[in-house]
């Protein structure tokens, strides 16, 4: 079983949302991919407004309604808006198809502005996700590290968190997260730099890793590598290929009635 | 989101997969099988049943910043002989930050000897920076009879309009060597505070190739970096490239779209990736059996051998 934590709806073909999603399935349909988890629409906003927000989230409703045995959505939120994000995870999680929740870089984590949006989140059982990176080239304005999500992790410690990317700088992120016991560990949008996913493994057992790969601008290849590539047990993989994003998910599926 | 690769946008044309694409995939998905059904995940059994593979780009000894978990040759070759890998044109990581390449290459055509005979082709290092690099040269070709030599000049920190490089270039050419030009190995994003080493600027190199028609040149580790027009002047201009740093999904089929089809060949960029990943690439693309054959080896085989 294979559940992709992490995609998008760039990087393929399509007029429509309904369209590039049915091209992404076509080709994980090759890798033997069976779910995906799809969020942000078309074109990227870094720093949304409610309006954009709507928009985005509309154009993923519209992507995984045409799919909706393949694909689960998680609605795009920024922290800078806090009324128009609370209203948007009820509009497409609470009253809506979508199961999580995803955050990127309008706003670091780190800040109390994001708890409402965390406790409204766990109360629906939505799993969380946080783009993370510590870029050596140097972060964007709102972009948060692995630390940042560390703090936020640890205002809530009984919800779990997805530490998007695992800081890309992996050596680093793996370091950051590993005593925060509700961070789980994204491998998605990185380079197939082989002792990733050992180290992710040995640092913060396999239960805390999950396979993405941030199609459709990365491959799905280049991600599943990381996992099928690393020198671990067969178990572990399963594990990460899609088990724990599964455990993770249960809670709102069965509210939601979703079978899985 | 992290997508650094924009290779998408510039080659991407969509259009309707064949029949005989369709079958030809299912084919090559029942010979490899690496993970063609979500409920098998084992990569183990269907290796041997792969297509034969020429990876370009492989290196020996250890990459400065870590330990790669294939960075001892004998566990490497077992690895490459697992996915029924036949030749692998190898570098070394030592030339990276050693000054003298002349023992690095000597220790590498060693290694190769030893634990590599008949699948490991050495690639020595040059240096155009390095006091009479030019013996360096001589002993590549003369002494340890390479095909071909390796060129890092974002780690040896020359531009490709500097005319060191052209000289390096018009030296290897004639004594007909191939000239493999690496633009970077790693993400500048994760590099070492310490040791910077920006992918190198590919866009003097067309207009330089256009110059020296007999200069053999394949591109190691470009599309982390180059896409769009780049990659089409370069291949127009005869330059070859490996799959190791190509991304978005299905991205060989669209890049094949693109450029002549005998301008890409397999590269794994192996151990310093997890090799796995070019090689389900190959799956992850609808190719015809005549794409495949040119991907796997024919092309490295006629590069190596022309």
């Amino acid at each position: 079983m294979i559940w992709d934590l992490h995609c998008h709806l760039s990087g393929v073909d399509g007029k429509t949302p309904e369209e590039r999603m049915g091209q992404l399935i076509a080709i994980a349909d090759r890798m033997g991919i069976e779910r995906l988890c799809v969020y942000m629409g078309m074109p990227w906003s870094l720093d949304p407004s409610p309006e954009t927000l709507r928009k985005e989230n509309d154009q993923v409703l519209q992507a995984i309604g045409k799919f909706p045995k393949r694909t689960f959505g998680f609605v795009y939120l920024n922290p800078k808006h806090i009324e128009a994000s609370l209203a948007e995870l009820d509009r497409c999680v609470a009253r809506g198809p979508m199961v999580g929740v995803k955050l990127w870089v309008a706003q670091h984590c780190s800040v109390p502005e994001l708890d409402p949006i965390i406790k409204r989140a766990a109360e629906l059982k939505a799993v969380i996700f946080q783009h993370t990176w510590f870029n050596a080239t140097g972060n964007k304005p709102g972009e948060s590290t692995p630390l940042d999500i560390v703090e936020l992790a640890r205002r809530h410690p009984t919800v779990p968190l997805i530490c998007g990317h695992t800081g890309g700088d992996w050596e680093l992120g793996i370091r950051a997260i590993r005593g925060q016991k509700n961070l789980y560990a994204d491998l998605a949008g990185s380079e197939p730099v082989a002792g990733y996913t050992e180290m992710a493994v040995r640092e913060l057992g396999a239960e805390r890793v999950s396979y993405g790969s941030d199609a459709g601008g990365r491959s799905f290849s280049s991600q599943l590598a990381k996992v099928f590539g690393a020198n671990i047990p067969e178990s572990a993989k399963k594990l990460i290929l899609g088990e724990n994003l599964k455990r993770l998910m249960m809670p709102i599926l069965k509210a939601k009635g979703i079978k899985a | 989101m992290n997508q650094p690769n924009a290779v998408a946008a510039s080659f991407r044309l969509g259009g309707p997969t064949t029949a005989l694409a369709r079958l030809n995939r299912r084919e090559f998905i029942a010979a490899t099988a690496a993970v063609a059904v979500a409920s098998s995940i084992t990569t183990d059994a269907a290796e041997t049943k792969s297509p034969a593979l020429i990876d370009t780009n492989v290196s020996l000894s250890r990459w400065p910043f870590r330990r790669c978990p294939l960075d001892d040759t004998p566990s490497l070759v077992a690895k490459l002989r697992g996915h029924n890998v036949t030749q692998a044109w190898a570098g070394t990581f030592d030339a990276l930050l050693h000054k003298d390449l002349s023992s690095a290459n000597a220790r590498l055509a060693d290694e190769c000897r030893r634990h590599g005979k008949g699948i490991l082709v050495p690639i020595g290092a040059l240096n155009p920076t390095l006091p009479n690099w030019e013996e360096d040269l001589r002993r590549c070709a003369e002494q340890h009879k390479m095909p071909g030599v390796r060129l890092h000049p974002n780690f040896h920190g020359y531009k490709l309009d500097d005319p060191l490089f052209e000289r390096a270039l018009v030296a290897a050419t004639e004594r007909r060597l191939l000239v493999q030009i690496s633009l970077g190995e790693e993400d500048d994003r994760t590099q070492s505070a310490l040791a910077k080493a920006p992918s190198a600027d590919a866009a003097p190199l067309a207009a330089i190739l256009k110059q020296f028609p007999k200069a053999r040149v394949q591109v190691l580790n470009a599309f982390r970096t180059l896409r769009g027009k780049p990659v089409l002047d370069l291949a127009a201009v005869g330059a070859r490239f490996e799959i190791a740093t190509l991304e978005i999904v299905a991205g060989v089929g669209e890049l094949l779209k693109q450029i002549p089809p005998d301008r890409l060949c397999f590269g794994s960029h192996a151990p310093f990736y997890y090799f796995e990943s070019a090689k389900l690439k190959l799956q992850e693309s609808d190719l015809t059996p005549a794409q495949l054959a040119a991907l796997s080896h024919d092309n490295a085989r006629k590069l190596l051998t022309v």
